[in-house]
C-alpha cells in the first residue's frame, strides 16, 4: 500500500487543469498514464522507480472511489478538493449548492463516530 | 525597535469573497452580516497604522507536499505571488503579488534560531489561501510588505500544541527584538471545528459546536493554561478532522500573551464557526 503515492496523485491532478480534465473524462486511460509517465516524476530530469499503486487503490481512483479512498487514509482535504473539481458544478445545477459536499458526507456516515482512517504517511 | 502594534487571530473562511460579492439576489441570507463584522474586524487593524505584516497560515498542499514537508517555515523573498489555479477554480480567489520584507524575514529567521526554532526557509514561496484570505478582509488593498511564515497544521505527526504557542511566543520576541523604527501586526489564521472530506463537512453548523464556543471563550481571556489542559492531537481530532487549524490560534496567543483579547467577534455559519480576536500590546493601548 502507498499512501503517499494515492496523495501524490491527487496532488499532482487536482493543480493541474489539464491533468484534472483527462482524469473527469477517461479515468482508466488517464490513471494508466499517469503511472507510466506522471507519478515517476521526481522534477525535470529524474525519475523515481521507488513508489507504485496497489491494485485496490489503482481501483478506487479509476472508479472516483473517494469512500474507498478515505478508508485507505488518503488525505482528506486532497480527495475533497478534487472531487469537488470533478462533481461540485454538475451536482449544484442539479441539486443546488453543496449538493456533491452534502453526498460526500452522507456516503461516509458509518464512520461518525469511530477513528477515521490515519492519513499519516 | 520595531512596534508590534497588534495580533489578529481569525478563521479564514475561503469563501468570503465570492459569498459576498456575487449578485445580491444569488447571495447567501448571512452575506451582508458577514460583511459587516469583516469590515469591522478590518477597521481593528487599519486603526493601527502598521508598515509591516508578520502572516502565519498553513499551506494547504499547495506548494508544500509530502515527498518534502516541513513543520515551520518562512517565506525570505522580495516578492510573493499568491494563489493557485485551483484555490481560483474552488473559491474563486484572484491571484495576487505581495511585496515581501527580506531584511525584516533575514532577522526574524535568524532569531527563530537562535531561540531553538530551526525553521525550513524558502526564496520562492507561492502563497495559499491561508494567507491570502486575511489579505481579502483585513487589507484588501494588499499594500504593505509581508513576512510570511508557514506551519504545518496538515501532516501528521503534527508539532504539540505548547510548541505552536512557544513559538508564538519566540515571534513575540523577534519583533520586540527587531532593530527598526517600523510598526508591525501579527497577523495568523486557522480554524475552530472544521470537518473537510469526512462524514461531519457541510453540516449546518461546524462539527463541534460545544469546542466553538469554549475555544472563543478560552481565546476571549487568554487562557493558555486550559488550553493546553484540555486541547491535544486526539481531542482536535474528535472535534472534526481539520480542527488542527486551532493551533494557529493557540500560536497567535503565544504572540499576544496570556492576555484578554480587546476584540472578539464571531459567526455561525453553514459548517464552521467564524472568529476574530486582535490584541493590542498593553504598553501601546495606555
Amino acid at each position: 500500500m502507498s499512501k503517499y503515492y494515492v496523495n501524490k496523485f491527487l496532488f499532482t491532478v487536482d493543480r493541474n487543469p489539464e491533468y484534472l480534465e483527462r482524469y473527469t473524462k477517461d479515468p482508466r486511460t488517464f490513471v494508466a498514464t499517469w503511472e507510466q509517465s506522471i507519478g515517476p516524476r521526481l522534477n525535470d530530469a529524474e525519475m523515481s522507480t521507488v513508489h507504485s499503486f496497489t491494485e485496490a487503490e489503482r481501483t478506487a481512483l479509476i472508479e472516483h472511489d473517494y469512500v474507498a479512498l478515505f478508508e485507505m487514509g488518503a488525505h482528506f482535504f486532497l480527495n475533497l478538493t478534487i472531487f469537488i473539481g470533478i462533481y461540485d458544478e454538475a451536482h449544484m445545477l442539479k441539486n443546488g449548492p453543496l449538493a456533491f459536499q452534502k453526498e460526500f458526507a452522507a456516503r461516509l456516515q458509518h464512520w461518525v463516530g469511530k477513528d477515521y482512517p490515519s492519513v499519516s504517511t | 525597535m520595531a512596534q508590534l502594534v497588534a495580533t489578529l487571530a481569525s478563521t479564514h473562511h475561503p469563501f468570503y469573497l465570492k459569498a459576498t460579492t456575487m449578485p445580491p439576489e444569488q447571495q447567501m441570507p448571512q452575506a451582508p452580516e458577514w460583511k459587516r463584522k469583516i469590515e469591522a474586524y478590518r477597521e481593528t487593524l487599519s486603526r493601527t497604522k502598521p508598515d509591516i505584516l508578520v502572516m502565519i497560515g498553513s499551506d494547504h498542499f499547495h506548494q508544500i507536499f509530502l515527498d518534502n514537508c516541513p513543520q515551520f517555515l518562512i517565506g525570505k523573498a522580495a516578492r510573493y505571488d499568491a494563489t493557485f489555479y485551483n484555490e481560483e477554480r474552488e473559491f474563486g480567489i484572484p491571484k495576487y503579488v505581495l511585496e515581501g520584507d527580506e531584511e525584516m524575514s533575514g532577522f526574524m529567521h535568524r532569531h527563530l534560531m537562535g531561540q531553538d526554532f530551526d525553521f525550513a526557509f524558502s526564496n520562492e514561496l507561492k502563497i495559499d489561501h491561508s494567507i491570502i484570505c486575511p489579505i481579502i478582509t483585513v487589507r484588501p488593498d494588499a499594500d504593505l510588505p509581508v513576512v510570511p511564515i508557514y506551519t504545518n497544521i496538515f501532516a501528521p505527526p503534527l508539532p504539540s500544541p505548547k510548541r505552536f504557542y512557544n513559538l508564538g511566543s519566540a515571534i513575540r520576541k523577534a519583533i520586540d527584538d527587531y532593530p527598526s523604527d517600523k510598526r508591525v501586526a501579527a497577523i495568523g489564521t486557522g480554524h475552530l471545528s472544521l470537518e473537510l472530506g469526512g462524514p461531519r463537512q457541510f453540516m449546518e453548523t461546524g462539527p463541534d459546536p460545544v469546542f466553538d464556543r469554549q475555544a472563543i471563550e478560552w481565546l476571549r481571556t487568554g487562557d493558555i493554561g486550559a488550553i493546553l489542559e484540555n486541547v491535544d492531537h486526539e481531542s482536535m481530532a474528535r472535534s472534526g478532522n481539520a480542527t488542527h487549524g486551532f493551533l494557529n490560534f493557540i500560536l497567535m496567543l503565544g504572540v499576544a500573551g496570556p492576555e484578554d483579547a480587546d476584540y472578539v467577534d464571531n459567526l455561525d455559519l453553514f459548517h464552521t464557526m467564524e472568529a476574530y480576536f486582535t490584541w493590542y500590546p498593553k504598553e501601546a493601548a495606555a
